[in-house]
């Protein structure tokens, strides 16, 4: 369950909002000031009541007067959001870095052991850093409830920070615009208690948020899907998205297309590889080329083998 | 042209036969009023397409999950949306309409500078509008990276986005054009007397838009092409994969487009700064604040651009130089609300429809001006980037903005350029709709942003369903207060009362000539002795 109050969730809440309240609050004072003063004129002055209109050209002094109150104003709320900027800047020293990798569609979070995951897991009261990596295109991590957002630049490093006061599950987002299935990039991040967490890092070996105690071959295998967000455009049950399906992936061949040439091919262990370290190489009719970068480096031989016994098993049910 | 025809003074311009005959009199013709009004018609059918779009996305944003389209479609949707509405409507929007048709006959001129200069303009914008829209047509189908086409997406998709920057490259040329020959035009042809300090502020705000339009463009015009050289040579400028920077495009791309949110919003205020006192009956109040805030506008607003960027990872030192000068732009837009409030005090105000629209347009401009106060402001900024928040300032400030003074101007125009009046009691009707399904519309939207709806979302969870519902419902309503406004006046233009030359009282020189105007406007050209707003 998404937490419904943001009330400490970070470090960050009490001073953006802070900052929210003044700038909405002069705002709201000036908007329903001037309409109320507007709409009086508008009344009071309208030709059936005031047939004549006095002449009048100007008046220096209140021309300075309404040049110099907008400039206190914004300058006090510049000051204000700059202070407040700052200090989600400094990055503190003994933040834990966690890596924070986006791709089309989804994030991936790498913490210090190795351990991967799809769902951010962070301790309360610890001060968190994540690395900001872009594999592709432009994305960008929004956290709502924590009031951070920083955009993820392929080739550039970024970092944002930030200290959980409230355990409880909050969204995580992408905000900068990125493709077909922009608005289902999105995660969790989960605060859990000290101990809690210390728990969860040292048992998880391998990727998987619930039920890992009893981790069967077939679970480690949809385990690798998660870690990679292969799920972000592969579905398990023949739904289309950007990329096939892995339905009935071992029992049936696929037409796929290569330099224009098309040709069926069955699923052997040699073709998934090739398909995940190179997946440009040949595309299943019907879909785009381009969209799917490679995993090389990333998924391992006994990933692989783990993801065809899940195929496997999605064939015999 | 003969003898005969030119002794014809009373001929309006319509009227008026030239060389050529039914269509081609229009689409060749050099007159300044004829090539607004093509303007005006090639405006008003993009305008309509885009709105149509616009409807559509909305829909699509009623509930969760898949309505009416998929997420594909969506996307090209909303891309299209953008594209045609910046650079297809508002960009060009009142200059090109109102400022052809009226800058002339402000100043007291026969017609711009360069009239042929003038019609190569739109003819330059329809090129540019046909490219823009030819990935219609073409497999791949248009293309989904919204208007913005920010690197490296736009380069990995597999739509067709080139048509659409070469559209944008060519239609840049029509804006540069057209601020050319509006700066020289005010520069070399207001009628004797007017001197600097005597000329109405409408054309006041096209010699800054002009301005903006001859330096800011280009930059446009050579990121385009750097585009083109990427995606066809491969040559490394902004997709990371070949060596280049993403952030290099933003800059790029936000320092012509920042400006160009000035090229939109200046004539708006112009036209708003004529309508107000001719319905108040009053001298503007504090013209020379109004003029000196123009000016500020048009030079601070090239140096703001950063703010679009907030989040992308530019240096500190360059976050809070674009903040604090994005405060410092906000000034002369109060200085300038608070000017046209002042101008209704002690007035006596003729409550028309021109009039209402420039009211309401004070009310929503403020909405739209205040909301940047917090996108401004560095630490709210981070939260409200690329949300709903964003989507809602910017349309109250350029269909808000924008949208409101080009319907007070048309209005407030019309029995000129038509020569008949409107049905006065419909129009007010369409603007009440139109108003109000307006902040229905976009009000929430305010409220999404702020809750953490990110921007160009084709689904979002299930918290976010409430405010949506009430914006799609906005939509419909100022739809059917569109269809109202725009079913009146075009039956207006054909069946309407005929007007007279100065229907509203006004006092600037449009009002002494013909209703609809004569080929050359004045039968002699006048000499200027008192202001522009004297109603003494």
């Amino acid at each position: 369950m998404i937490e419904e109050t943001t009330k400490n969730a970070s470090n960050f809440v009490d001073q953006v909002d802070g900052a929210f309240v003044f700038i909405f609050g002069i705002s709201l004072f000036f908007l329903f000031a001037i309409t109320i003063v507007m709409v009086y004129y508008i009344i009071r002055y309208r030709k059936s009541r005031n047939p004549e209109a006095t002449h009048i050209e100007g008046n220096n002094t209140l021309e300075v007067v309404w040049t110099v109150i907008p400039t206190i104003l914004v300058l006090l709320m510049f000051y204000y959001g700059w202070s407040g900027w700052k200090m989600q800047k400094d990055v503190p020293d003994d933040a834990m870095p966690i890596k924070s990798i986006a791709r089309m569609w989804s994030f991936s979070f790498q913490y210090e052991n190795g351990l991967v995951t799809d769902t951010l897991f962070v301790p309360i009261d610890k001060a968190i850093s994540l690395d900001l990596i872009a594999q592709d295109v432009l994305h960008s991590m929004y956290i709502p409830a924590f009031r951070v957002k920083q955009d993820m630049v392929p080739g550039k490093d970024a970092n944002i920070w930030f200290e959980s006061g409230k355990i409880g599950e909050y969204e995580i987002f992408c905000a900068e615009y990125c493709g077909l299935r922009h608005s289902y990039m999105k995660s969790v991040v989960k605060v859990l208690p000290q101990d809690e967490f210390e728990a969860w890092y040292k048992l998880n070996s391998v990727a998987m948020d619930t039920g890992n105690e009893e981790v069967n071959k077939r679970l480690a295998g949809k385990g690798v899907l998660r870690k990679y967000g292969c799920n972000a455009c592969h579905t398990a049950d023949g739904t289309k998205l950007v990329g096939p399906s892995y339905r009935n992936i071992l029992s049936n061949k696929r037409t796929v297309v290569k330099d224009g040439q098309e040709y069926e091919v069955e699923a052997d262990i040699e073709y998934i590889r090739r398909s995940i370290y190179d997946p440009n190489y040949e595309i299943v009719k019907g879909y785009d080329k381009g969209l799917m970068l490679s995993y090389k480096d990333q998924v391992t031989e006994e990933e692989l083998q783990q993801l065809m016994e899940y195929f496997q098993s999605l064939s015999e049910n | 042209m003969s003898q005969q025809e030119s002794t014809q003074t009373h001929v309006s311009f319509r009227d008026y036969k030239g060389r050529y005959k039914g269509l081609f009199a229009w689409i060749f013709s050099t007159d300044h009023k004829r090539i607004g009004l093509l303007y005006l018609y090639s405006i008003i059918t993009f305008f309509i397409t885009g709105v149509l779009l616009g409807i559509a996305m909305k829909l699509e944003l009623i509930s969760p999950g898949k309505t009416v389209m998929d997420p594909a479609t969506y996307n090209a949707v909303f891309t299209l949306h953008g594209v045609i509405m910046i650079f297809l409507v508002v960009v060009p929007g009142l200059p090109a309409v109102f400022g052809n048709f009226f800058l002339p006959i402000m100043i007291g001129a026969k017609d711009v500078a360069f009239p042929r200069l003038n019609l190569l303009s739109w003819w330059v914008y329809v090129l540019g509008a046909l490219v823009a829209l030819s990935s219609l047509f073409m497999a791949g189908g248009p293309p989904d990276t919204g208007w913005t086409f920010y690197a490296p997406y736009s380069f990995k998709t597999n739509t067709n986005m080139l048509p659409a920057v070469l559209g944008a490259f060519i239609l840049g040329f029509s804006s540069i054009l057209t601020g050319i020959n509006f700066v020289v035009t005010i520069h070399r042809l207001r009628a004797p007397g007017m001197n600097w300090l005597k000329m109405p502020l409408f054309p006041w705000t096209l010699y800054g838009t002009g301005w903006i339009q001859i330096l800011a463009t280009p930059i446009v015009g050579i990121t385009l092409l750097m585009i083109v050289g990427e995606r066809l040579f491969n040559i490394g400028f902004f997709d990371p994969a070949l060596g280049g920077d993403p952030i290099l495009y933003q800059h790029l791309f936000w320092i012509y487009s920042h400006p160009a949110v000035y090229i939109m919003i200046l004539p708006a205020m112009g036209a708003i700064s004529e309508i107000i006192p001719t319905f108040a009956n009053k001298s503007i109040f504090g013209y020379k604040a109004v003029v000196i805030s123009t000016l500020a506008i048009a030079f601070v607003g090239y140096f703001v651009w950063g703010h679009h960027m907030f989040t992308s990872g530019m240096s500190g030192t360059a976050l809070y130089t674009f903040s604090l000068l994005t405060m410092l732009v906000a000034i002369p837009s109060a200085i300038k609300v608070f000017n046209w409030v002042s101008t209704m005090h002690k007035a006596s105000i003729q409550l028309e429809p021109p009039f209402f629209w420039a009211a309401s347009f004070l009310f929503v401009f403020m909405i739209g001006g205040l909301s940047g106060i917090a996108l401004g402001v560095l630490t709210t900024n981070v939260h409200l980037h690329d949300t709903a928040f964003v989507v809602a300032h910017f349309h109250f400030i350029v269909f808000g903005g924008v949208g409101f003074a080009f319907m007070g101007a048309i209005h407030y125009w019309f029995p000129k350029i038509w020569g008949r009046m409107y049905n006065t009691k419909i129009a007010t009707t369409g603007w009440m709709m139109f108003f109000i399904g307006f902040c229905i519309l976009y009000l929430p939207m305010f409220l999404l942003g702020i809750q953490g709806m990110p921007r160009r979302y084709y689904d979002y969870v299930d918290r976010f369903h409430g405010p949506n519902i009430i914006s799609t419902m906005g939509s419909w309503v100022l739809f059917v207060g569109l269809a109202v406004i725009i079913i009146n006046l075009i039956r207006s233009a054909k069946k309407g009362e005929i007007a007279t030359k100065d229907p509203w009282g006004g006092k600037t020189l449009e009002w002494t000539v013909d209703s609809p105007p004569t080929l050359e406007n004045f039968e002699e050209i006048p000499v200027v002795e008192k202001g522009p707003y004297d109603y003494r």
